[in-house]
């Protein structure tokens, strides 16, 4: 990292986009939040604890985390056909392994707990922003939970490590091209989801590791804000 | 230990609220080593050295001797199942009002749909059981019933019930506060039951103000002119 | 799980008594809207966007554009599609899978204020005839469902149009350019239609209903129409109405149609 990197939007090679964040966002849920990097807008709604049906489904030892990510049509330039696609799906259940370490989900016999994440506007790193937004939605619903997590998208362009990835470095071609590391971490540190698509070597995948591990301690503080604010707003 | 830490705090799940040995967790909070961890958002407070927080959000966590109000779900063989919002179903049997009921004269009694004003009795693995055995419990056939965030319950009640019964004295209505967030008013008047149902809003929005008893005055003040 | 969310016996008997007395739950007569907001242009990635909030309603109206061939009976006209998705996010009731009929019925009656009050001059969006013409994707979201989303919604796809510009459209490899805009606005009639949906509770005609009232409403009627004339209706639900009643909604329509768009165009700048 000694050769200046230029980035296209000409951020820092470890500085992430602007974020901002708000919890009741939706009145009729128990639970949600917005959560923003930069462009990319994801909000998040949290329905129950409540009584799991059919009955058949009900776990007597635990509760159930059911997560639904979608994106809206319009998020991105080419039109989205609404409805629910296998990388929808996929996200759905990567989202929920995402959450689930930190959530007391033993509390909750029989019942479930419902987060749906719809992604508004994207420009790269969405999953990660709906994650955030579920993890605030989830503890604004007055969910017992361990701990909170941040995820945050690093980035391999050519050969250099960013944070915080968006769209043009998503589509990066010069040299190695890009590589695309979703990451999400508990405020211990602990990782709670991994994914990976491109090249790289072992040992920079560490270094991906560690600066993931530091912007997740950001993203936790805008988090942190956002739930402490929207009491402080009232006082 | 400073002066901030007897002070309530707004904390979120995984926040170290104190340290030390002489500290006992309470109710949204665990034992970490020698940390006491909330694993709720809401408000943290100490008393004698027990450590709680206070969720601020989310759906209504029932408890023994709890009065809340409901919707008759569904009839069965003994009873009538209630809606109060909880996750678990909360059952209000036959033995636990005050008259004798035929069998098969339930819905006599209480049909789909109606409302009820009920108290907690017990909690236990298959569910929540009511009674309507005491006074001011039963069914409510008139007023209209506001629904409120549970958490801000307390508000509304204030202290000793302070609150409410200011809300009674200036609206002249019959307010009864189900813990489960929904309240009860009944009045006079179309009038004056929006009126309280107006006050009842503007004590939630509100509810985090100190001074809000005052606040309230104020506005029946502004209000009444 | 419907009848977990009904609204109860007493509450329904009291809303119909209120109403008899001029006055809703909320404090408002039975001709008042609820605070009405539009926020245009909330989207980047859309060609036009709004968001549309009625008291504690909420909806999100995305257009898109993308070429496409005609239909065979209209070679030198754009194409207009509108679907609706009710977000589970947006209310315990809906839930997530196939659209039901409530989202469909959505959709087409939005489909049709804007096709049938010849809102979007599709035969201005034509590219090449019988080739190439432009379609116009109506996307509406659910964000909150506090009553009267119908409403929301097609105030929503109006701010949306207005708001939108067509994308540049590259004549020589056939792609549309999304990140630059031809700078033109998508063409428009000058006459809107609002759609406004009347409940009939009770024997009481209200409009802009909330969650609570829809539930014990035993008859609808959703009007497309502007400046007076009307161009699309519905009535929904398993109730009659009579013809004064009829008579009744008609000049109420009317009269709060031209406030609604009012506040449109004073939205858009």
């Amino acid at each position: 990292m000694t050769k200046e990197f230029k980035r296209p939007d000409g951020r820092k090679v470890d500085e992430l986009r602007k974020m901002s964040a708000k919890v009741g966002v939706v009145p009729n849920a128990d639970g949600s939040a917005m959560f923003s990097f930069g462009d990319t807008i994801a909000i998040a709604a949290v329905y129950g604890p409540k009584k799991m049906h059919p009955q058949h489904k009900q776990n007597p030892e635990k509760g159930t985390l059911r997560c639904n990510y979608n994106m809206i049509s319009f998020s991105v330039n080419d039109r989205i056909r609404p409805g629910m696609s296998r990388r929808s799906m996929e996200i759905s259940e990567i989202s929920k392994w995402a959450l689930e370490p930190v959530l007391m989900i033993d509390n909750y016999p029989n019942m479930v707990v419902d987060v749906h994440i719809n992604i508004l506007q994207a420009n790269a790193s969405t999953r990660c922003a709906g994650i955030n937004a579920a993890c605030l939605a989830l503890a604004h619903a007055g969910i017992s939970m361990k701990n909170m997590v941040s995820s945050v998208s690093i980035g391999k362009l050519d050969k250099q490590l960013v944070v915080d990835v968006d769209k043009k470095e998503e589509d990066w071609e010069e040299g190695e091209g890009a590589t695309d590391i979703p990451i999400t971490m508990t405020s211990d540190d602990k990782i709670t989801h991994l994914q990976l698509d491109g090249k790289i070597t072992n040992k920079q995948l560490k270094d991906a590791i560690e600066l993931a591990r530091k912007a997740c301690k950001e993203i936790y503080e805008v988090q942190k804000k956002a739930l402490k604010e929207s009491l402080g707003e009232e006082k | 230990m400073t002066k901030e830490d007897n002070q309530r705090k707004v904390v979120i799940p995984g926040e170290v609220i104190v340290k030390g040995d002489n500290y006992l967790p309470g109710d949204g909070t665990e034992k970490r080593g020698e940390e006491i961890v909330s694993i709720k958002y809401g408000l943290s407070e100490e008393q004698n050295r027990l450590i709680k927080v206070i969720p601020l959000s989310g759906i209504y966590h029932p408890r023994r001797g709890n009065v809340v109000i409901g919707k008759v779900e569904n009839l069965t063989f003994n009873g009538w199942v209630i809606d109060i919002g909880a996750p678990e179903g909360a059952f209000l049997s036959l033995m636990e009002v005050p008259k004798y009921v035929n069998k098969d004269g339930l819905d006599e009694v209480m049909d789909f749909g109606d409302m009820v004003i009920a108290k907690i009795w017990s909690i236990n693995k298959r569910g929540i059981d009511l009674s309507i055995k005491s006074r001011g419990l039963g069914k409510i056939d008139e007023g209209i019933i506001v629904k409120v965030n549970p958490n801000k319950v307390p508000r509304v009640i204030g202290k000793e019930g302070s609150m409410v019964k200011l809300i009674k004295d200036e609206t002249g209505c019959n307010i009864t506060v189900g813990q489960n967030g929904l309240i009860w008013i009944k009045g006079d008047k179309i009038e004056d039951e929006l009126f309280a149902k107006k006050s009842i809003l503007f004590v939630t929005e509100k509810s985090y103000i100190s001074g809000l008893t005052e606040e309230v005055k104020k506005w029946f003040e502004k209000e009444k002119k | 799980m419907d009848k977990v969310q009904k609204t109860s016996n007493m509450t329904g008997e009291r809303i119909k008594e209120y109403l008899s007395n001029g006055k809703r739950f909320d404090g408002r007569n039975l001709e008042q809207f609820r605070e009405l907001i539009i926020e245009p242009g909330i989207s980047k990635n859309a060609e036009g966007s709004a968001r549309v909030k009625l008291g504690k309603t909420e909806v999100l109206v995305g257009v898109k554009m993308n070429t496409s061939e005609p239909y065979p009976d209209s070679p030198n006209k754009g194409n207009l599609m509108v679907t609706t998705e009710l977000l589970p996010l947006s209310s315990p009731r809906f839930e997530a899978g196939p659209p039901k009929i409530e989202s469909i019925e959505l959709g087409r009656l939005i489909d049709r204020a804007i096709r049938e009050s010849k809102l979007i001059e599709l035969d201005k969006l034509c590219i090449k005839e019988g080739e190439k013409v432009w379609t116009v994707f109506i996307d509406i979201y659910s964000i909150n469902d506090d009553g009267n989303l119908l409403d929301a919604a097609g105030i929503g796809a109006i701010a949306a149009l207005k708001n939108a510009k067509i994308p540049k459209y590259d004549e020589k490899n056939e792609t549309v350019l999304y990140e630059e805009s031809s700078g033109k606005n998508i063409p428009l009639s000058k006459d809107i239609p609002v759609s406004i949906t009347a409940h009939k509770i009770g024997e009481n005609i209200i409009i802009d209903s909330t969650r609570e009232e829809e539930d014990i409403s035993e008859t609808r009627v959703t009007i497309g129409s502007s400046n007076g004339i009307v161009s699309s209706m519905q009535k929904g639900n398993s109730k009659e109405l009579s013809i004064k009643e009829m008579e009744h909604i008609l000049d109420l329509v009317e009269k709060v149609e031209k406030e609604i768009s009012l506040k449109i165009n004073k939205s858009i700048k």
